[in-house]
């Protein structure tokens, strides 16, 4: 199956910085992207390139499509929230439903009230009047009734409260994604996502410094648990980190044997954030 | 056209408030000022022994009117009709004039721009959807309370006549409404040929800009007739500030106004002496104001109209700033 997203040589440069620097990546059909970065690292960007929304330089194909000149017929198969607030204040439920059936073709109207039917949501409420988190679920609905291939998800669960953010990704998991869509996702709540993600991207200063599937990720990075005594030796091998805990050292290591690792101490898989802090150490220094 | 549709439907959601129930405020609040003057109208003639109500009138509407005055009677009522149209249009310019300084802008602003564009239509639907909301529907609305406001309003003072002895029968033959309806109907394709300009330069100036649409909107015409005028003293430009004003400035920012194009029309003139209510309502007429069509000034200000348009189409695909 041909990939979802080719990109080549994606630059996209600012008045006075740098947001794309020569990005080439691929993202096949029937994953779940995360895409992580610290502030200001490229990531809304990159998403703004693929959605047709900003102007780049480069190659990128998007569904066979060339978002910059093909984005109206490019929105009939890709969906995106950007963020939790950017519903308009004066819509109401009804008329949000009634809106997107017109215009999209591929909206199932009776799968989008049934999704409303399990919130709070009244068709005659509007937008203003809800809170940041029912305001997440309206969009969610129309998001999910749409029978898309490419959902774009950028920090969609900014400012919400943990049951809102469980829902949101269990009703993601469940009730929408399958082998045929592909959905790429920036959140900093990383240990949110950590469980449901198939590949991780980590993006810097413009590039893409890791790119793999979590499979790949628990066979390259290792975290191990060593003793005080040991400490030096393992020093010598060029962990990635190192931080203290309870008097034990616990280093992260990239592509060290786990046999080797096994003999010093406790391994373990990193965690996802461990990992994105040990390769953004020095970031904003 | 289906996503058009939807489209249009779309901003009268979001501008009920100044589309819909502004004029029907207004018009609420102009037949209950009418129903009230003719109340005092009543109340004092009485108590002041004007009517006698022994079957003659000091007035003496009836027997006395001829066919002559009949005309003027029913004139009069025909101005009423246009005069409440005439109002509902005017304020309907208002709310027009907002409407579009806000149409590109808002929505960056809140950034509801972002889900609307998730959406599979394109950037120049949307922004004809909005030129149509200005230009096609708001007038249409406008027209429609006005006229049924207007007809309520002939009838009130009608029926009021009608108490003092004229003969409603009689007057229906002189009074004209179907014909005030559709010379106004008839005025509207005029109405958005002329309209553009002032469309085009706020939708632009909205789409343009990152903050404050209204000021720019209403200080770059008159900051340029000020260059225009100091190029004119120096002997530079062969146009003069007067020109320039009534030409460039009025144009971008006072075209919403409908009859605007009536300055153009020489005959003019004379209707403002018109000593009888028809012949006003004749300068006012069809056939008089679609005379503008020959004046390359409207087209001028149409093409100018339509290009800003587009240019608003290209900054609402490229502007990257929400």
């Amino acid at each position: 199956m041909s990939p979802v997203i080719t990109a080549t040589g994606l630059s996209k440069r600012y008045k006075n910085s740098v947001a794309l620097d020569n990005v080439s990546f691929q993202i096949p059909a029937g994953r779940i992207v995360g895409l992580i970065g610290p502030n200001g690292a490229g990531k809304t960007t990159a998403l703004k390139a693929i959605l047709g929304l900003t102007d780049f330089s480069g190659q990128l194909n998007v569904l066979g499509l060339d978002p910059r000149k093909q984005r109206d017929k490019l929105m009939e198969q890709v969906c995106f929230i950007a963020d939790v607030a950017v519903l308009p204040r004066w819509l109401r439920v009804s008329e949000a439903v009634d809106f997107v059936a017109n215009v999209h073709p591929r909206f199932d109207r009776a799968k989008c009230e049934a999704f409303l039917a399990r919130t709070k949501l009244t068709p005659g409420m509007r937008v203003r009047q809800m809170s940041k988190g029912m305001i997440v679920q309206l969009h969610l609905a129309l998001v999910m009734a749409i029978d898309a291939r490419l959902l774009i998800l950028d920090e969609p669960t900014l400012g919400l409260d943990i049951l809102y953010r469980k829902q949101f990704y269990q009703n993601l998991l469940e009730d929408y994604f399958d082998e045929n869509k592909t959905i790429i996702v920036t959140t900093h709540q990383v240990e949110e996502v950590e469980h449901i993600l198939t590949d991780l991207m980590f993006i810097r200063d413009g590039k893409i410094v890791l790119d793999a599937d979590m499979d790949a990720i628990g066979e390259r990075f290792i975290e191990v648990m060593v003793n005080g005594d040991r400490a030096e030796a393992a020093r010598a091998m060029k962990p990635l980190d190192e931080r203290q805990v309870f008097g034990k050292s616990i280093f992260l290591f990239d592509g060290v044997e786990r046999s080797t690792l096994e003999a010093m101490g406790e391994v373990r898989r990193p965690s996802v954030s461990d990992l994105f802090v040990a390769t953004m150490k020095g970031t904003y220094a | 056209m289906k996503t058009f549709y939807w489209l249009v439907k779309r901003e009268f959601w979001e501008h009920r408030g100044g589309f819909l129930w502004t004029p029907v405020i207004v018009g609420g609040l102009s037949l209950l000022l009418t129903l009230m003057s003719l109340v005092t109208g009543e109340v004092l003639g009485r108590r002041n022994n004007l009517f006698r109500f022994d079957g003659g009138d000091s007035i003496g509407l009836n027997g006395h009117l001829d066919a002559s005055m009949l005309d003027n009677v029913g004139g009069v009522l025909d101005c009423v009709l246009f005069g409440v149209i005439a109002l509902m249009l005017g304020i309907m310019a208002i709310v027009v004039f907002f409407y579009c300084l806000g149409s590109l802008y808002n929505d960056r602003r809140d950034r509801s721009i972002l889900f609307w564009k998730s959406l599979p239509m394109s950037d120049g639907q949307t922004v004809l959807a909005k030129v149509a909301s200005a230009t096609l529907v708001a007038p249409v609305i406008a027209c429609s309370v006005g006229v049924i406001t207007g007809l309520l309003m002939m009838v009130m003072v009608a029926c009021v006549a009608s108490i003092h002895g004229l003969n409603l029968w009689q007057l229906l033959l002189h009074v004209h409404p179907l014909q005030v309806i559709a010379s106004v109907i008839a005025l509207i394709p005029l109405y958005v040929i002329w309209a553009l300009p002032t469309a085009g330069w706020l939708m632009l100036c909205s789409a343009w800009s990152r903050s404050m649409p209204f000021l720019w909107a209403l200080l770059l015409p008159p900051a340029s007739l000020l260059i225009v005028w100091w190029f004119g003293l120096l002997g530079l430009f062969k146009v003069g500030a007067g020109w320039f004003w009534g030409n460039v400035v009025v144009r971008l920012l006072m075209s919403l106004v409908p009859g605007g194009w009536l300055r153009d029309v020489p005959a003019l003139g004379n209707g403002l002496h018109a000593n009888t209510p028809d012949a006003l309502l004749d300068f006012l007429g069809v056939a008089q104001n679609y005379a503008t069509l020959v004046s390359p000034d409207l087209w001028i200000g149409a093409i100018a109209g339509v290009a800003m348009i587009a240019a608003a189409t290209w900054l609402r695909r490229w502007r990257d700033d929400s």
